[in-house]
């Protein structure tokens, strides 16, 4: 080979693209086009993780739908409101309610609360199981408890506790839907971090039929909705649920619940992780003394009675959720004070106000 | 006269599409709609034009006289490299809805086939730089042609009750086949 081409090939090559990179460069320039560069920073202050879980194919088209006014500044979930700070301040404007949305669990029927209606023996995974018939729980609204959530947590957030349910680190969790979207029963929603009041169940069953699956369910009574000083709760379906926009976290209904399926949860208490851990071992205790005290106010004497003005006519039976009321067509009916957990869905049924509260 | 006969050659006879198979990627990718269809033509058009000439200038002037042929691929790659650089700016100048939408075909124009066979069969058919460049504008409006006809068909098909095993890209290369033979029966026309 003749090594004298080397002399002239790698000048000449060099020369050439020198002279097209010298073309393109002063072209560029030329023709450069302005890239808001909003967009370039906004980018900067994004996690990066192109998760999509804004909803945008990736945090550069993220960027760019937030300066095009296509995104909302804290639509990053994964970024939290740091994040949401920061674009507002590229963008010159308030960030606003840029409150950190947290996955709450539509289920409170762990192990002691509800049992198996059969045994499953297959892919120890919620969607399997799911498949089979529903999975075995007894209720067919409730958490299967095998896990798919905790396995499909990239943020490590979500720990199985003792009671087969699964428990949300508030720290950890950046609301990035995945658990949402994995849960067959779709028993995820993701709620703000400031709201503190929830109804941890989904069971659309009517009142009795809850009665005997689980310990905690909704029964649909309406108590709550009752109770509720700013009409956030409304129940259909045969279930309660808050509009998260109206409620004051007042806990009226937590209290008014007479199956205990609302709850408050602390949200101030920043929950460091050796406290999750303990949490997950107090979790099967507690839970026990709540049955007891429940256990104690159904046998408290019922204040509802039904009086003479009776005519028997059934409608109250009707609109009973825990089936408490009986008696024979025409005849003055009796309230079982056992049963009764003192809705008082009766009192305003009944159509010659022959119910009464004490 | 011999140069419109160049010209309808390589846009009609032979062409680089249909008849030489050449740049089957965007002629597939980017023929949805007529408009983006024919965008994409005149930028490859543009390309296929101005390298031509370059590509005559660098193998009649550098690389034959320095005795340095074996260098074609890599001088006519960095070309036409620079060339869609340059359309890519212009593009994008010019309506990026259209840079948008030409999406990661327009940088793929640099590896489209076409355009480096263009540039290989200029040394080797011995074309002046006239005829390059005529030859290069032919090659481009025939791409053009071929990826508008193509569209064309495509937009209608949209209506056309098609089976589902052949919906989409089946279909699509079902009647680029088909075209190509239609575009064969040309080839007697002129010889080549
Ligand atoms: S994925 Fe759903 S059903 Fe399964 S454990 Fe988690 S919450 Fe329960």
């Amino acid at each position: 080979m003749d090594l004298s081409l080397f002399k002239v090939s790698i000048p000449s090559m060099g020369i050439m693209g020198a002279v097209f990179a010298g073309g393109l460069a002063i072209a560029s320039s030329k023709l450069a086009v302005e890239v808001d560069p909003r967009i370039e920073e906004i980018e900067e202050a994004l996690p990066g993780a192109n998760c999509g879980a804004c909803g945008e194919p990736g945090c550069s088209s993220f960027a760019e739908a937030v300066v095009n006014g296509n995104a909302e500044i804290n639509g990053c979930p994964v970024g939290g409101s740091e994040v949401a700070d920061e674009i507002a301040e590229i963008m010159g404007v308030e960030s606003g309610d840029s409150v950190r949305k947290i996955a709450r669990l539509l289920c409170k029927g762990g192990k002691e609360e509800t049992f198996n209606r059969s045994e499953y023996r297959g892919i120890e995974s919620c969607k399997a199981a799911n498949i089979a018939g529903s999975g075995n729980k007894s209720c067919v609204y409730g958490c299967l408890g095998f896990g798919d959530c905790e396995e499909v947590c990239s943020f490590d957030a979500i720990k199985m506790n003792e009671n087969g349910l699964p428990e949300v680190n508030d720290d950890k969790c950046t609301g990035c839907r995945n658990c949402v979207e994995e849960c067959p029963k779709d028993l995820f929603i993701l709620v703000e971090e400031d709201q503190e009041v929830f109804i941890h169940c989904s069971s659309q069953s009517e009142g009795k039929d809850v009665k005997e699956v689980c310990k905690t369910g909704c029964i649909g009574c309406g108590i709550c909705a009752q109770k509720c000083p700013v009409d956030a709760i409304t129940v259909e379906d045969n279930l309660a649920d808050i509009d998260y926009e109206e409620c004051i976290n007042c806990g009226a209904c937590v209290e008014a619940c007479p199956m205990g399926t609302i709850d408050t949860i602390e949200t101030e208490a920043e929950e460091t992780d050796e406290e999750f851990e303990a949490k997950d071992q107090g979790a099967a205790t507690d839970n026990t003394e709540k049955e007891e005290n429940e256990a104690n106010e159904v046998e408290d004497d019922c204040s509802i009675y039904i009086t003479d003005a009776c005519v028997g006519c059934g409608v109250c039976v009707d609109e009973c959720p825990v089936d408490a009321i009986s008696g024979e067509n025409g005849e003055v009916h009796n309230i079982d004070s056992e049963v009764c957990i003192e809705c008082e869905n009766c009192v305003g049924a009944c159509p010659t106000e022959a119910i009464e509260t004490e | 006269m011999k140069l419109l006969l160049l010209f309808v050659g390589a846009a009609i006879t032979n062409n680089f599409i249909l008849a030489r198979f050449l740049g089957i990627c965007p002629f597939i990718g980017v023929s949805k709609e007529v408009p983006t269809a024919f965008s994409m033509g005149m930028a490859t058009t543009f390309v296929l034009t101005t390298s031509a000439m370059v590509v005559w200038a660098v193998q009649n002037l550098i690389l034959v006289p320095f005795h340095m042929e074996f260098m074609q691929y890599v001088s006519f790659i960095l070309i036409i490299a620079s060339f869609v650089q340059l359309t890519e700016m212009a593009i994008r100048k010019i309506s990026e809805p259209l840079y948008k939408t030409l999406g990661i075909f327009l940088p793929l124009i640099t590896t489209n086939c076409a355009i480096l066979g263009m540039a290989l069969l200029i040394p080797l058919k011995g074309y002046s730089f006239i005829e390059s460049t005529i030859f290069g504008f032919g090659a481009g409006a025939g791409f053009t042609l071929a990826m508008v006809l193509m569209a064309g068909m495509r937009e209608n098909l949209e209506f056309a009750d098609v089976p589902k095993p052949l919906q989409g890209a089946p279909i699509t290369l079902i009647i680029a086949g088909l075209m190509a033979i239609a575009f064969m029966g040309f080839s007697g026309m002129l010889s080549m």
